[in-house]
């Protein structure tokens, strides 16, 4: 890596070329921008997990590190291309009035004409396609499990200010869950009349696929607390009987299917670098989770507990 | 491509499907794989860890089981431990207990010969014993990991204890390695034997070509593309190269590969399969049927050259130094007669008979204890008709060139010419290159991974089917044939670019094989 003090987006550039240059390869065949928000603390292990995400999405790596916006602006970066991994990154650090600029550091930087996506981990704007550094990108991935505090509110604000190319990774985490749930009922095709998502208390991702359900199967999904880890027990009830998953052990779930043996099946915790990967698999809007969203901010409606802070719900519909 | 439950009923939309939802992995139904000579390096080395890592990526039925036959002494535990160490050893994803624990409930042994009718029963018993405590369905897949000697023992037994009906909501199916016969009547003999029994749907012929990332890019790449399907026939292309090399010798294959030699371990499947897939037309889709239709059109297109002596070469190696070791010559190989007249390289040129190639050479060449390992097809462009500079400007310019490099370094190269810098005009070649990323192919699935999970899926565009088997050994019979009649192979020595004759060959016609 090379250290750039109190440099410009230009020269970031220019150290780009001159590290291919000095590589012996002027071609990278990158094929987007990855812009990380990550506060000091998170950006070295942000970084990581993009370089390990860019192994399987060649990329250019903007990290970019926001600090106190009082004083004097100041950019300075590291650069560095190499070290057995594809694509380039920079590790960017913001101080000062900058701050509040930071999209004019990013835009000369984007690779020409390919997509540019976008990924908060941490503290997600609540608009994220209105964001400065937001709009810069046609995917926005946000992550409202990794807040402090609550992360429930958080994720239905994400779903409330829902754009398309957003998407949070609450959603990538039930990926797994909502494979194992469709492949049971194409071999249960009976009607569900009800279902039940049981998680920790605070879980996203057990709101996600509780509306999702919701949103698929047109019935009252029952969101129970547990012990966790994560999600614990997903119950489908048919005329036929109970389908159900469960996982207590954040490893390795069983499934149950009425008239059939239980079975166990590997239903692991994914780590962030996976997650990111598969977000970067896809670069178009998600309109499952579109939908997913749309439900969630309706079935929050109901509740008034859950509200969101905004009025940007609806106003729940009286005997829905 | 959703899958339908098992029972195929239309009326049910299963509703949390949505084509969208292309997150969704496509996991297979309930089902078993019941695998013949688990003891072999294949099914050691490739089968079984795709199978974990299917399993790893969350691609497998819970319940899915796993049966080995062999004539082995062996406990239900002692095959788990076979899978085990297999696992460990040859798996791409990285082993975990979770997985593992997923796979190991499923794991039965079958110990017998091929002919033992009781082992038969028991394998019966088995798979029934698994649809009810592993829930399999009655879903089951017959790996035939064996020499194609045995397919009618197995395949009779199978018949006649019957294993090869499925009930009315289930299926049964069979999966072959090649080869696919050893020429042209063998192949309809194992064919006959397996149609017997199978339905063509049911049979799922295993290319591993064709599961590579590579190969199925090379449709991606033409026909999602509008750049290069213009130039993609006889106007623009002077010939066509297509290589696979091999830097190993042939190991411990000699009882299989004496007699049977590089034209048809190879060329007969491998390198005429991606002929195919560069020169057929554009398929209406990408169903299976319309995939081999196409592919058909193009074998069938095919015509031999005249003078087979002019246009075909074989080589078998002799000692020399291969990448700075001193290696032995095939005859000295283990259990290879010293008047083998085997051969180890060969290389032949094709003609397809369309509008589109009328005039295209397509040369084809595989050798084993070449320069290196590498396989590659490379489409060469005609010079440009009018060169506006000095033939001095233009000496270092050769033919354009767009390479498929299919394995190792997967990804394209285009080649085409460039001014070198300085104040004279002169253009030499350069090369810009598409690589699938330095680290991409950790996590692409390995060919197995994608073949089986097709066989599972009932997915079937990817295998080839018989009638295309049979188009190419009728393309490969006759130079085979009169390779037979015509004395012995010329020699190279290990690790070089084959034989001589393989140069004059392509200098009878003006060219010379890229060095790739």
């Amino acid at each position: 890596m090379i250290e750039l003090l109190d440099t410009t987006s230009s020269a970031i550039a220019s150290e780009f070329v001159r590290a291919r240059r000095n590589a012996g390869s002027p071609a990278m065949g990158m094929i987007m921008t990855l812009i990380i928000v990550a506060d000091e603390e998170s950006a070295e292990e942000a970084m990581r997990v993009g370089r390990s995400a860019a192994r399987e999405h060649p990329a250019r790596i903007l990290g970019l590190m926001l600090n106190s916006p009082r004083g004097q602006s100041r950019v300075d970066a590291q650069v560095g291309i190499g070290s057995g991994i594809s694509g380039e990154r920079a590790l960017i650090q913001l101080t000062g009035e900058v701050v509040r600029h930071p999209e004019s550091v990013v835009l000369p930087l984007l690779l020409p004409d390919s997509p540019v996506v976008i990924w908060w981990c941490g503290t997600a704007p609540p608009e994220p396609h209105a964001d400065p550094l937001g709009a810069l990108a046609t995917r926005r991935i946000t992550d409202a499990a990794s807040v402090s505090t609550s992360k429930g509110r958080a994720m239905l604000k994400q779903c409330s200010s829902y754009a398309p190319g957003n998407t949070d990774l609450a959603w990538t985490r039930i990926t797994g869950w909502r494979g194992l749930l469709a492949a049971a009922l194409d071999q249960h095709p009976g009607k569900v009349l009800s279902a039940t998502v049981a998680a920790e208390r605070i879980s996203p991702s057990a709101d996600l696929l509780s509306a999702w359900l919701a949103d698929r199967l047109k019935v009252d999904v029952t969101r129970k607390s547990s012990g966790g880890p994560g999600i614990t027990d997903v119950v489908l009830n048919t005329k036929q009987g109970d389908i159900s998953l469960v996982r207590y052990d954040g490893k390795l779930a069983t499934l149950s299917t009425p008239g059939e043996p239980d079975r166990p099946v590997a239903l692991r915790r994914r780590n962030l670098d996976e997650l990111l990967s598969e977000e970067l698999r896809r670069l178009d809007p998600d309109d499952v989770y579109a939908a997913t969203a749309r439900s969630m901010v309706k079935l929050a409606a109901k509740k008034p507990d859950m509200k969101p802070a905004k009025k940007s719900a609806r106003p729940a519909r009286k005997g829905a | 491509m959703s899958p339908l439950p098992s029972g195929g009923s239309l009326r049910h939309v299963n509703p949390l499907r949505d084509p969208q939802d292309r997150r969704l992995p496509n996991i297979a139904g309930p089902c078993g794989l019941v695998i013949f000579g688990v003891t072999g390096d294949l099914s050691r080395k490739k089968v079984m860890p795709a199978i974990y890592d299917l399993a790893s990526r969350g691609l497998l039925p819970p319940g899915f089981s796993l049966v080995g036959f062999a004539r082995r002494d062996w406990q239900d535990q002692d095959f788990a431990q076979i899978v085990h160490d297999s696992v460990k050893e040859h798996a791409r994803t990285e082993f975990r207990e979770e997985v593992w624990d997923q796979l190991a409930e499923g794991f039965r042994f079958v110990s017998g010969d091929f002919s033992d009718d009781v082992a038969f029963d028991t394998l019966r018993q088995t798979i029934s014993d698994l649809d009810r405590v592993r829930g399999t369905g009655g879903n089951h897949a017959f790996y035939l990991s064996i020499p194609p000697r045995f397919f009618p023992d197995v395949i009779g037994q199978l018949k006649e204890h019957g294993l090869t009906e499925s009930g009315q909501d289930s299926w049964r199916r069979v999966v072959v390695e090649k080869p696919f016969g050893s020429d042209l009547r063998t192949a309809r003999e194992l064919n006959a034997i397996i149609s017997e029994v199978f339905p063509p749907e049911s049979v799922f012929r295993i290319d591993h070509y064709l599961g590579k990332e590579t190969v199925q890019n090379i449709l991606a790449m033409r026909f999602a593309n509008t750049m290069f399907e213009p130039i993609w026939n006889a106007n623009y292309v002077d010939h066509v190269q297509i290589t696979m090399a091999e830097d190993i010798g042939i190991g411990g294959r000699a009882g299989y590969y004496d007699g049977i030699g590089a034209a048809r371990d190879v060329i007969q499947n491998h390198l005429l399969q991606l002929m195919a897939l560069i020169a057929m037309e554009e398929p209406p889709s990408f169903d299976a049927q319309s995939l081999r239709l196409e592919k058909q059109k193009v074998l069938a297109s095919v015509v031999l050259p005249r003078r087979l002596d002019l246009t075909t070469a074989r080589g078998q190696y002799v000692e020399g130094w291969a990448g700075g070791r001193k290696v032995g010559g095939y005859t000295q190989e283990q259990d290879i007669p010293a008047d083998s007249t085997t051969e180890t390289f060969a290389a032949i040129r094709l003609d397809v008979e369309t509008r589109r190639w009328a005039g295209v050479p397509f040369y084809l060449r595989h050798g084993k204890r070449l320069g290196r390992r590498v396989t590659e097809v490379a489409v060469v462009f005609k010079r440009a008709p009018h060169l506006p500079f000095t033939d001095t400007a233009t000496e270092e310019l050769t033919q354009n060139a767009l390479v498929i490099r299919v394995q190792p370094d997967e990804g394209v190269t285009l080649r085409f010419g460039s001014k070198v810098p300085g104040g004279s005009m002169e253009i030499r070649d350069v090369n810009m290159d598409f690589a699938y990323g330095g680290s991409f192919t950790e996590s692409s699935p390995e060919a197995y991974e994608r073949l089986i999970l097709d066989v599972l899926l009932g997915d079937p565009p990817l295998f080839p089917q018989h009638e295309e088997v049979e188009l190419s050994w009728k393309i490969l019979d006759p130079i085979v044939e009169y390779w037979a009649k015509h004395g012995r192979p010329d020699t190279y020595p290990a690790g070089t670019w084959g034989p001589v004759s393989a140069e004059k060959m392509l200098a009878r016609d003006g060219r010379t094989w890229r060095r790739p």
